[in-house]
């Protein structure tokens, strides 16, 4: 049950990315429309299978699948948006510290408290790309990271993480 | 046009942004403020290519609706772009790891809380 | 519409920057500032190409681009890996 499920799911990613990346190649059953022709459906489906049965082991190790749930990557869509406001807001600092040169750097430590990989690497992605932050290590055992802030603040989880962790709660949790 | 300097607008961001990069690459003192340059703002510049790519096929394809290639390419370029945003601060992380690893101390750092942590040198 | 002409100049320009990087490449004191040199070469590459697919109308370009930047991700986690053993100082 549990295998044909990962080899399910497995099937379906690869599939939906095939079809992104040959969506309005050129070569449509119906003369100028965007659609796939048989041909190139065929062979989709058949690399998905192969996908599917080499990839499933390694994709679905975690046995948890809630990620198949649609709203979770509508969330992810929508977490974009506060994600880009941010990183413009960082790539402005960045600016001021490159243009003067003023830095007062430390490695402080947060702790988010989550506990999916997913929700971890997500937040350690989306502290690297915010104002001044860079994670450099995670403890595995307590979810702890450890962040280099190019500006020494005060109350580091808040300060770093709590835009982000409401939004990561939501989809990786 | 309003559409050809809003691609123009693009593109300057873009440039500017990846040159900050480059700049901040040889002003930092060290290897993490280094990283913090070059992760930040090259993601950044790169992104406003990729958006530029996007908008001027996108709109390539809007005015000739039967030439579906455009179409492919806006695809292709999203594609690009959710590569660059995954791997590029990703693998910002595990230079940071291993340079702390190896014993190179963050310069003038006022706080070091992973340097008390088991394990390191 | 055609922007060619300015997708060539940013691609042009791109070029330049990565020789500023080269640069750090070589200065780099200790080997970490060479992968950081290196991660920053590989985004700009992926950007120039990027820039080049829409110049010349070849989404092949943008193809390459994407496997670039996934096969330079490897490659950095590969270079962290094996900096993670030596010791430096």
């Amino acid at each position: 049950m549990d295998e044909s499920k990962a080899f399910v799911s497995t099937f379906l990613l690869a599939l939906f990315v095939y079809l992104f990346l040959t969506l309005a190649a050129g070569r449509s059953m119906i003369e100028g429309s965007i659609l796939w022709s048989v041909e190139e459906l065929v062979l989709g489906i058949s690399i998905a299978l192969i996908v599917g049965a080499v990839g499933s082991s390694i994709l679905c190790r975690s046995g948890n699948y809630r990620m198949l749930n649609p709203l979770r990557w509508l969330i992810i869509l929508v977490y974009c948006v506060p994600l880009f406001v941010e990183m413009v807001k960082a790539n402005m600092d960045m600016a001021y510290r490159v243009i003067t040169g003023k830095i007062d750097p430390g490695i402080v430590r947060i702790s988010p408290k989550l506990k999916t990989d997913l929700g971890i690497t997500a937040l350690a992605n989306s502290i690297t790309l915010t104002p001044g932050t860079l994670t450099v290590d995670v403890d595995d055992e307590t979810g702890d990271l450890f962040i280099h802030w190019i500006n020494v603040g005060k109350n580091p989880t808040k300060t770093i993480a709590g835009n982000f962790l409401p939004w990561i709660r939501r989809f990786a949790e | 046009m309003i559409f050809t300097a809003f691609l123009y607008g693009l593109l300057v961001v873009s440039v500017l942004f990846n040159g900050l990069g480059v700049i901040g690459l040889h002003r930092f003192p060290d290897v993490y403020t280094r990283l913090h340059a070059a992760t930040k703002c090259t993601t950044f510049g790169t992104i406003f290519m990729t958006f530029a790519v996007m908008a001027y096929s996108g709109y390539m394809y809007y005015t000739n609706p039967d030439q579906t290639e455009y179409l492919n390419m806006s695809l292709h370029t999203l594609a690009a772009l959710v590569a660059i945003l995954i791997t590029n601060p990703t693998g910002a992380h595990a230079i940071a790891r291993a340079a702390h690893r190896v014993g190179i101390k963050p310069k003038f750092a006022s706080v070091d809380h992973l340097a008390k942590k088991e394990g390191y040198p | 519409m055609n922007l060619s002409f300015e997708f060539y100049l940013v691609a042009v320009v791109f070029v330049f920057y990565i020789l500023i990087s080269v640069l750090r490449l070589f200065l780099g004191p200790t080997a970490p500032d060479r992968a950081v040199a290196l991660d920053t070469i590989n985004t700009l590459v992926v950007a120039s190409m990027v820039g080049l697919g829409a110049a010349t109308w070849e989404t092949l370009f943008i193809d390459i681009a994407i496997v670039y930047a996934i096969l330079s991700f490897v490659t950095t986690l590969y270079i962290a890996k094996y900096l993670e053993g030596v010791k430096e100082g």
